[in-house]
């Protein structure tokens, strides 16, 4: 079992007070803290070795274009990829989702087809598909949800017809922490003739991820929720999809070659090879290195020593909210199927005030619907308070949390 | 006469189906802000004397200790201006 105290040494941010008390971060389904090692990563490449990537010949670049490269390696092994063409660097979960819209739903997708998403996806992985299917023409269907926050699996499998050529969903709700069993997934797409994408932003920082495993086709998940930095994210693809698909942007790097023919007045164009051919312009190098870092970090610790602490935390919190009369936990509360993160509600108080009395204590939880609002719906709740854990997080934080709950709620 | 912009730092729109806003003070004169607030609106209920319920010309908002209130019942930013500058100036 990792050991938190040891760990909370590696995050500065973590010392701060705020209103006096020394800060509670619950807040890491948004966006995670960065440990020092990720911090002088960042802080090395500026210092030391700050280029752009590519086409130079000077040593700068050739160490800039070499410590960019491994970062893709670093995370092809991170997520067993088969090596770093099929990993392409984007801003985000959201980016990469989008490139898949763009550049393989814009040119696959006719209408009559239908792609299948869930109503517990982010909004992310739904707005999207939504934009293109108002001008490509195809259905969006939507796979239900239980009342307890779980996937319902029937439903997805009663969606999916012979006109079913992509599936979208997230492994891990960002709102209930639900783990959804995206192997069985993709096996059903795939018996179907039909792709799938997995929105890795929640599963990817906590669980071991093995995409040959998983048998899934894209996998999307941000650098900044598993200890990297903002700006930086993956689109893992598998090689035979990405080698089909069209450019999403143009500009440098993605182009082998630009001819221009005098007679046509045209250029002609190659494009470069994966993963080049899909990072258009100068990249976010020192994002890829930080990321790198947050990666090595992980595998440090080791994922399955991650996935089983948050657990533990897990368990203890909702064992402690369950305590609280006034409280109300959203979603499942089996935690051997669901990550760290606890959706909940306080008799009385909208989330933002719950949310805003836990910041007078220094306590960061998130308000609000999480951009996962037919989720809500579906719960029918105006919004919901949400609190998520991650590595540096202890119990003696949850208990603290949970004492200045009990308070609010009895004020 | 100072303006509205002089005492809160920012004004946000929740996320939510609640629509609340919450103003945030500038930090500095957060203490000054909250003493004004407290000599001016009437006092409803207090809460572990980190939140008071209040109400000003008939708008109800919760203002906090750490030096941010929300607002419930008002339509626009411009509304929550109007209001914190009615308090305030």
């Amino acid at each position: 079992m990792l050991d938190p105290l040891l760990i909370r040494q590696d995050f500065p941010i973590l010392k701060r007070k705020i209103n006096n008390h020394v800060i509670i971060y619950f807040d890491n389904a948004a966006t995670s803290q960065k440990p020092r090692q990720v911090i002088e990563a960042i802080k090395d490449f500026y210092e030391n070795h700050n280029a752009n990537i590519h086409r130079a010949v000077h040593t700068l670049s050739q160490e800039a274009s070499e410590l960019y490269e491994q970062a893709h390696e670093e995370i092809a092994r991170f997520i067993n990829a088969n090596g770093m063409e099929e990993i392409i660097f984007v801003r985000g979960t959201t980016e990469a989702v989008n490139l898949v819209a763009y550049s393989w739903g814009c040119h696959s997708l006719k209408k009559g087809d239908e792609i299948l998403v869930t109503l517990m996806e982010h909004h992310s992985n739904l707005v999207p598909w939504e934009i293109l299917a108002r001008t490509c023409g195809y259905s969006v269907k939507y796979a239900e949800v239980n009342h307890d926050g779980t996937l319902n699996y029937e439903s997805l499998e009663q969606e999916i017809t012979h006109r079913t050529k992509f599936i979208c969903l997230s492994h891990v709700s960002n709102v209930t922490g639900v783990i959804n069993d995206v192997k069985r997934v993709a096996k059903l797409a795939h018996e179907h003739g039909a792709l799938i994408l997995v929105d890795g932003a929640q599963s990817v920082p906590h669980l071991p991820i093995n995409v040959k495993n998983l048998d899934i086709d894209f996998l999307a998940f941000s650098g900044h929720k598993m200890l990297g930095p903002t700006g930086i994210g993956v689109l893992y693809g598998k090689k035979h999809i990405l080698e089909e698909m069209k450019p999403f942007q143009g500009g440098g790097e993605m182009i082998k070659e630009v001819s221009f023919n005098p007679k046509k007045r045209r250029c002609s164009i190659t494009w470069n090879s994966l993963p080049w051919k899909f990072e258009a312009g100068t990249p976010h190098i020192s994002g890829g290195v930080g990321l790198m870092e947050a990666a090595r970090y992980l595998k440090r610790i080791g994922i399955e020593s991650v996935q089983a602490y948050e657990e533990k935390l897990t368990k203890h919190a909702i064992q402690r909210l369950k305590e609280l009369q006034k409280v109300t936990i959203y979603g499942p509360k089996d935690t051997s199927a669901k990550c760290g993160i606890i959706p909940f509600g306080v008799e009385g108080l909208s989330s933002h005030d719950v949310a805003l009395f836990l910041d007078s204590y220094g306590i960061m939880i998130r308000s609000g619907f999480h951009c996962a609002q037919p989720l809500h719906q579906m719960f029918r709740i105006r919004s919901s308070a949400r609190a998520s854990f991650y590595i540096y997080n202890t119990i003696k934080e949850i208990d603290r949390f949970v004492d200045v709950l009990e308070e609010l709620g009895n004020a | 006469m100072g303006t509205i912009d002089d005492y809160v730092a920012r004004i946000e729109e929740t996320c939510g189906e609640e629509k609340d806003f919450i103003a945030t003070f500038k930090y500095e004169k957060k203490d000054e802000i909250i003493k004004r607030i407290l000599e001016k609106a009437k006092k409803e209920k207090s809460m572990s004397s980190m939140i008071f319920e209040l109400t000003f010309k008939g708008v109800s908002f919760r203002l906090y200790v750490t030096g941010k209130v929300i607002f419930r019942n008002l339509k626009t930013k411009k509304d929550v201006q109007n209001i914190l500058a009615d308090i305030l100036l």
